[in-house]
C-alpha cells in the first residue's frame, strides 16, 4: 500500500513529540533512579540505594499510606454517591437536565482552583471551632475528600446515566414481574448490566486520587508538617525541596508509577471479568 | 394511599432531594462570589455573610488582583497553549492512528501498545527528566510546550483513533486512492470527515486538561509565561501575607470563562465524557 512510504509525514511529528515528551525522559528517569545526580550530567551508578532510601524515608511512607487511605474513602463515596444520583435522574422525571448540568459543572474547574474554594469553605466552618485545615492532618484529609467529591461525583454520574439508559427496559420490567423487589432488581439486573460503566468509573477515581497533586498543593500544601502530602506532592518536594536528593526522588516516582499500573491492572482484570455480554 | 399518591409523593422527594444536592453543588462557587466584593480583611472573619455597607468593598478586589497577577495575559497564554495543543494532539495524532491501523505490521502494532503504555505513567515518573530535556532542547517558550503536549497527549489520543478507526470499512478509502488520491489526499477529503464524533471528544478532554494543568507549565515556563492556575498559585504562594480578596477575585475570573464555554458547549462536552469512558 501507498500509505507505508508516507510514515514522515503520518508518524514522525507525534512520534518526535512523544519520544521528547515521554520515552527519552521515561528511560532516562528509570536510570536515573539508580544514581545519585543534580544535574542529569554528572549522575553516578549507586544501585538500590535510592529505593532503600524512598522506603526507610517517613515522609513517603507517611504520604503512601495517606493517599491509599483516601483513595479508598474517595473512591467509594464518589462512586457510590454518582450511582445513586445516576438513578435518580433516570427515572424519566421531567426537568432534571438542569440537575445534570449543574452536577457536572465542578469538574471543568483546575485543581488549583478547587483548592482554594474549598479552603476558604472549610476553614470558614472550622472557625467556628477556632481552628484552620492546617491545625490537624484529619481536617486536610476530610477536606480533600469532600473536595474530591464535589469534583468527580458529575463526571461519573454522566458515565453511569449512559450505562442505566443502555439498559433494556424489558429486562428491568421482567424482573419485576417475577417478583423481585428493588433491591434484587438493582443487584442482579442493574449492577450486572451498568458493569462496564463502573469498571470505567473504578479505573478513573482511582487513578485521579492516587495521582492527586494540584487540589493537595493549594488546599493544604501538605500542611501541618507534611503529614497531609500526598505521593505525588511528596516526590515533588524531594526533587525540589531537598538538595541531594534527586536520586531518591526519581526512585519515589518509579515506585509511584509501579504502584499505579499494579493497580489499575489488578482493578481492570477483576472488573472486566464480572462484565457480560449484552 | 393509593399507588398514584405514592407516586407523587416519591417524585416531590425526588426533587427535593436533587434541588437540595443541587444548591449544596453550586454554593461553593456562589460563596466565592460574594467574598471577592468584601474587603480583603472582612473574608477569612465571615466567608458566609453576604457584603453590607461595611464589608463591601466594590470592584478594589478585582483590580488589585488583575495588577498582582497579570491575568489578562495569563489568560492569553492558556488560550494559547490550550488552543494549539489541542490542535496538534487532533490533527497529528488522528493521522498517526491512521497509519496504526491502516499499516499493520510489527512496528506499527509496537507502536501502538508503547501509546497505550504511556497513558498509565504518572506524570511525577517523567516530571523531572522530562522538563531538563525540555530545557536542553529549547522548548521551554509558549510553542515548545504545545510539542510537549502533543506528546503527553499522544497516548490516549492515538488509543481513542484507533478504536474507532478499526470500524471504519476499507472501501471508501480504496475508492478514493483507485481515483487517483495520494494518502494525504484521501486522508483529509475522505478519512477526517468521518473521524468528526472523535475528533470532538479528543479535543474535549484534551482541553479539559491542557487548561487547568498547573505543573507542567509552571515547570517549563512558567517564570516567564504564566498561565492561569500558575498565576493564581502565584498569588499564594510567592510572598508573606496572601492577599485573600485578589485571591477571590482572580478565582471569579477563573471560573467565568469556563462555565461560558461550558453553557455553549454542554451537548458536546457530555457527549464528549461518555464516548471517551466507553471507548477507554
Amino acid at each position: 500500500m501507498a500509505l507505508k512510504k508516507y510514515f514522515p509525514v503520518f508518524v514522525l511529528p507525534t512520534l518526535a513529540a512523544f519520544t521528547i515528551a515521554f520515552a527519552v525522559p521515561f528511560i532516562l528517569g528509570l536510570f536515573l533512579s539508580f544514581t545519585e545526580f543534580t544535574t542529569v550530567i554528572d549522575a553516578q551508578w549507586v544501585g538500590v540505594s535510592n529505593y532503600i532510601r524512598a522506603f526507610s524515608n517517613a515522609d513517603f511512607l507517611n504520604a503512601l499510606w495517606f493517599t491509599v487511605r483516601f483513595t479508598v474513602v474517595s473512591v467509594i463515596t464518589v462512586n457510590v454517591i454518582a450511582f445513586a444520583l445516576a438513578t435518580l435522574l433516570t427515572k424519566g422525571l421531567k426537568g432534571t437536565n438542569i440537575f445534570r448540568t449543574t452536577f457536572f459543572m465542578p469538574n471543568l474547574i483546575g485543581g488549583i482552583v478547587l483548592g482554594y474554594i474549598w479552603q476558604l469553605i472549610i476553614n470558614g466552618v472550622l472557625r467556628f471551632f477556632d481552628v484552620t485545615i492546617t491545625y490537624d492532618p484529619k481536617y486536610g484529609f476530610w477536606g480533600l475528600v469532600i473536595l474530591m467529591n464535589w469534583q468527580l461525583i458529575g463526571y461519573m454520574m454522566i458515565i453511569y446515566i449512559a450505562g442505566i439508559q443502555n439498559i433494556p427496559t424489558d429486562l428491568q420490567d421482567a424482573s419485576k414481574v417475577d417478583g423481585a423487589n428493588r433491591w434484587q432488581t438493582l443487584r442482579n439486573v442493574t449492577i450486572p448490566l451498568v458493569m462496564p460503566s463502573i469498571t470505567i468509573c473504578l479505573f478513573l477515581t482511582i487513578t485521579n486520587s492516587f495521582k492527586l497533586f494540584d487540589q493537595n498543593l493549594a488546599l493544604t500544601a501538605g500542611a501541618p508538617s507534611k503529614q497531609t502530602a500526598m505521593l505525588a506532592l511528596d516526590i515533588y518536594n524531594t526533587f525540589y525541596g531537598r538538595i541531594g536528593w534527586e536520586g531518591v526522588g526519581q526512585a519515589k516516582a518509579v515506585i509511584f508509577f509501579v504502584i499505579v499500573a499494579v493497580i489499575s491492572f489488578i482493578q481492570l482484570a477483576l472488573t472486566r471479568r464480572r462484565e457480560i455480554e449484552q | 394511599m393509593s399507588t398514584k399518591e405514592k407516586n407523587m409523593l416519591g417524585r416531590t422527594l425526588i426533587y427535593i432531594v436533587l434541588t437540595v444536592i443541587g444548591i449544596a453543588f453550586l454554593s461553593p462557587v456562589f460563596i466565592v462570589l460574594i467574598n471577592s466584593f468584601k474587603g480583603k480583611f472582612f473574608i477569612s472573619e465571615e466567608p458566609f455573610s453576604l457584603p453590607d455597607k461595611d464589608t463591601f468593598a466594590g470592584l478594589e478586589n478585582y483590580v488589585s488582583g488583575l495588577e498582582k497577577t497579570g491575568f489578562f495575559s495569563a489568560f492569553g497564554w492558556s488560550l494559547f497553549i490550550t488552543v494549539f495543543s489541542v490542535l496538534a494532539i487532533v490533527l497529528f495524532t488522528s493521522m498517526t492512528a491512521w497509519y496504526i491501523v491502516r499499516v499493520k505490521n510489527k512496528f506499527t502494532k509496537a507502536l501502538y501498545y508503547v501509546f497505550v503504555f504511556s497513558m498509565i505513567v504518572p506524570f511525577q515518573m517523567v516530571m523531572f527528566t522530562m522538563t531538563k530535556t525540555a530545557g536542553e532542547l529549547g522548548l521551554d517558550t509558549p510553542w515548545g510546550i504545545v510539542l510537549i503536549y502533543l506528546g503527553f497527549g499522544a497516548g490516549l489520543a492515538v488509543f481513542m483513533f484507533c478504536g474507532f478507526l478499526k470500524s471504519v470499512p476499507l472501501e471508501i478509502e480504496e475508492a478514493a486512492m483507485i481515483d487517483g488520491c495520494n494518502p494525504v489526499q484521501t486522508f483529509f477529503m475522505v478519512v477526517f470527515p468521518v473521524l468528526k464524533p472523535t475528533a470532538i471528544t479528543v479535543a474535549i478532554l484534551n482541553a479539559m486538561w491542557i487548561w487547568n494543568d498547573y505543573l507542567l507549565p509552571y515547570l517549563l515556563i512558567g517564570s516567564e509565561y504564566k498561565t492561569i492556575p500558575v498565576a493564581v498559585q502565584y498569588l499564594r504562594g510567592g510572598y508573606g501575607s496572601v492577599d485573600m480578596g485578589a485571591l477571590m477575585a482572580m478565582l471569579v475570573l477563573s471560573i467565568i470563562p469556563i462555565i461560558i464555554f461550558y453553557l455553549f458547549c454542554q451537548k458536546y462536552i457530555i457527549k464528549g465524557i461518555v464516548a471517551g469512558a466507553v471507548k477507554g
